[in-house]
């Protein structure tokens, strides 16, 4: 049974909404219709001319091999940078939410990547996987193994996803943190007390109580893989070696903003757009059954 | 004397601003930092002293692709300003924006500022002038590929620096010697596509792509996959499967490979000799660009790199007047000398070189004249005037890709070149048909 709050008349609500409304439209309705309006468009840089082309800019993305495999690279990106964040994240929330002293100095410190730019971010692990002067390279080298993110696409591949992942994970631990706070403490003694271990404590009640945080985490690190990460991959790979770290979003900023090419760029986004929203709308149809709130 | 300094330097303060006000103000846009950007403020500062007329006003815009996207952006919003540095890869981009650019030709001309078009080297205009000759930007900052050589690594491993290098051939003889002596890092480079396939086509005169290298019209192909290149990269491919090149980077990463003193030869550009008479710890030295022997006799000129300033369009006859004037003083000869002697830049005109000569800057920085030989030995072909590509930033990420498949032995030198070819091909027919 849903519960509804009922207004009298329709001026207040409207108002209360307006500038959720105005917000919204300046910085989404209005830049998506112009990517539609231009993704239409061939037009040449200094905006001079432009050359309708219907769906032409589609047909030129989809019918490239290689913009098709970089579908698949960002799901696998994707998918990896939300594991990498969230599980690690989760781990240390269930840990520190165990300390009874120090808490409050270890969750600071753990907050703290969070203030790193994604940019900066990938500028530091570089420097620590650099294949000439990076300390864990020189490590691994001594181990026998010999790392060459340059032009090894799987090692790449890992590097930018820690990169990427890394700030993320005091973001994600914040909330688990804050979930994990607000579990009832009676439910987990009354467990206890009939003899159920820790883990068995976490998996049967703790796991299911914070799982609208999970899901929360889930959709805004999707969103966050698939938009704010270009940064780090401009700074490590910028999408090398060949293709492999070339994800859709860094391909939108490549070639509109390196390429020039404003009506391929705007396709792209356009794509991006409705992969996004297919990509929700499946959380919320599928995993947010598993949801209980 | 202190005081009356600083109440000059006051009274100068003073009188600046309506100094100012009177003066025709020329905005001038560039993607210099560091040492370089000082060295532009101070040709700007020295033009700004010479005469009262015009200001010239620079500010730094970013590195060279934000620079042209400022200038860009500055223009859709009717903001850009007078003069647009733009590095070489943009130069179709920008000579295909008919009405947002104005030839420099033609405001010289207008402007009555002493020009002269036959003054500068042949080789490094040509890359800013049309097929009939007109200069539609002034080429600034332009540099060419060279070997750079760590006489003390080749010590090091038993192999004579003074050996011949001229050729590729005799480079790998040289390589397996080093190897063989010890040396873990013989061969790297920086700007792969810049310096093993477009230079590498110029320098062989073979083509890099059709319709003279896209000088002659937008309808141009690739032809980076021809033989000769092919052949290079298949041996680059097998030294670098032998640990004999060393692959670093798309950029100029390599560089600091080589000013370590790790690595024993770097093809880099010639602007590198700052950076490297800085930091090298080691006995250096610069030969030319090693060419095949089994390609060709002897080799064609090499082609530039670096950024032209472009004129834009939408400003008042006025303005222009003190941009052909200040176009003019940066290509006088003491200003180019100078900069050429300060940068490791190639000087616009054959009188810097020749002012450079005489002042006997080649025989205390030996090397550093070897640039401009390379460039000027021989008339340049319709092969090695230089390139003229739509969209040629993204394709030079294209063959980077395709030569990662190569180094990393993903694909033979022949595969990665016919789909750097194809891939690339899409990008001109794009171009081409967003400028028809």
């Amino acid at each position: 049974m849903e519960k509804r709050v009922l207004f009298k008349g329709w001026l207040l609500p409207l108002v209360l909404i307006a500038p959720q409304v105005l917000i919204s439209a300046v910085f989404f309705f209005y830049p998506a219709a112009q990517a539609i309006w231009q993704s239409l468009f061939i037009p040449d840089p200094f905006g001079l001319s432009s050359k309708f082309v219907g769906l032409g800019n589609f047909e030129f993305l989809l019918s490239d091999p290689f913009y098709r495999a970089s579908f698949v690279t960002t799901a696998v990106f994707s998918l990896l940078v939300t594991l990498c964040s969230m599980i690690p994240a989760l781990f240390l929330a269930v840990i520190a939410d165990r300390l009874i002293k120090g808490s409050g100095v270890y969750r600071t410190m753990l907050i703290w990547p969070y203030a790193v730019a994604p940019a900066v971010a990938g500028v530091l692990w570089l420097f620590m996987f650099n294949t000439r002067v990076g300390v864990i390279s020189w490590y691994l080298g001594h181990l026998g193994y010999d790392w060459n993110h340059v032009l090894n696409g799987g090692e790449a591949m890992g590097l930018v996803v820690v990169a990427s992942a890394w700030g993320r994970i005091s973001y994600n631990f914040l909330f688990f943190f804050a979930a994990l706070q607000s579990v009832p403490r009676s439910v987990i003694e009354a467990a206890a007390i009939d003899g159920a271990h820790f883990w068995r404590r976490f998996f049967g009640i703790v796991l299911p109580l914070i799982t609208p945080t999970a899901f929360f985490l889930l959709v805004v690190n999707v969103v966050y893989a698939f938009f704010e990460t270009f940064g780090v991959i401009h700074t490590i790979t910028g999408g090398g070696p060949q293709q492999s770290t070339t994800i859709l979003v860094y391909k939108v900023f490549s070639d509109g903003f390196v390429g020039q090419d404003l009506g391929s760029s705007s396709a792209q986004s356009v794509i991006l757009l409705v992969v996004v929203g297919l990509l929700t709308v499946v959380q919320f149809k599928y995993v947010e059954k598993r949801v209980h709130y | 004397m202190k005081t009356k300094m600083l109440g000059l330097a006051a009274v100068s303060t003073m009188l600046t601003p309506i100094a100012a006000a009177a003066e025709t103000e020329v905005q001038f846009w560039h993607a210099f930092t560091g040492r370089l950007g000082e060295l532009v403020a101070a040709q700007v500062d020295a033009f700004n002293a010479s005469q009262s007329d015009y200001t010239v006003v620079q500010s730094h815009k970013g590195n060279y692709s934000e620079t042209l996207n400022a200038g860009i952006a500055a223009f859709r919003a009717q903001e850009q300003p007078h003069i647009l540095m733009v590095f070489e890869v943009g130069t179709a981009t920008m000579m295909a924006a008919q009405g947002a650019v104005r030839p420099v030709h033609e405001v010289m001309a207008e402007s009555g500022a002493t020009f002269d078009p036959d003054a500068y080297i042949g080789s490094v205009k040509g890359y800013y002038t049309t097929t009939d000759g007109d200069m539609l930007s002034l080429p600034f900052n332009s540099s060419t590929p060279v070997l750079w050589v760590n006489r003390d690594a080749f010590k090091a491993a038993g192999v004579d620096p003074d050996m011949d290098l001229s050729t590729w051939e005799n480079v790998g003889t040289a390589l397996d010697a080093l190897k063989a002596g010890g040396e873990d890092c013989p061969l790297v480079t920086a700007w792969q596509s810049w310096i093993h396939l477009e230079n590498f086509s110029a320098y062989h005169n073979v083509p890099f792509a059709s319709q003279d290298n896209g000088f002659a019209g937008l309808d141009t192909e690739l032809m980076l996959n021809g033989p000769a290149q092919v052949a290079h990269l298949s041996a680059m491919q097998d030294w670098a499967k032998d640990g004999k090149f060393i692959y670093t980077g798309r950029r100029n990463e390599g560089g600091a490979n080589f000013r370590s003193g790790e690595c024993a030869l770097f093809t880099e550009s010639s602007a590198g000799y700052a950076g490297i008479k800085a930091e090298a710890e080691f006995d250096f030295e610069v030969r030319p660009l090693p060419y095949w022997k089994a390609v060709a006799d002897e080799p064609q000129n090499t082609i530039i790199g670096g950024a032209s300033l472009w004129v834009m369009a939408g400003h008042e006859a006025e303005e222009y007047k003190g941009v052909g004037e200040f176009l003019a003083f940066l290509s006088s000869s003491d200003v180019q000398a100078q900069w050429h002697q300060d940068t490791g830049y190639l000087p616009i005109t054959a009188a810097a070189g020749d002012a450079t000569r005489a002042a006997g800057f080649y025989d205390e920085n030996p090397g550093t004249d070897i640039a401009v030989i390379q460039m000027t030995a021989k008339q340049p072909t319709a092969n090695s005037k230089g390139l003229r590509l739509g969209s040629f930033d993204q394709i030079r990420g294209i063959i980077d890709e395709e030569l990662e498949a190569i180094w990393s032995g993903d694909k033979t030198a022949q595969a990665a070149m016919d789909s750097a070819k194809s891939r690339g091909d899409a990008l001109l027919r794009r171009f081409e048909s967003a400028n028809r």
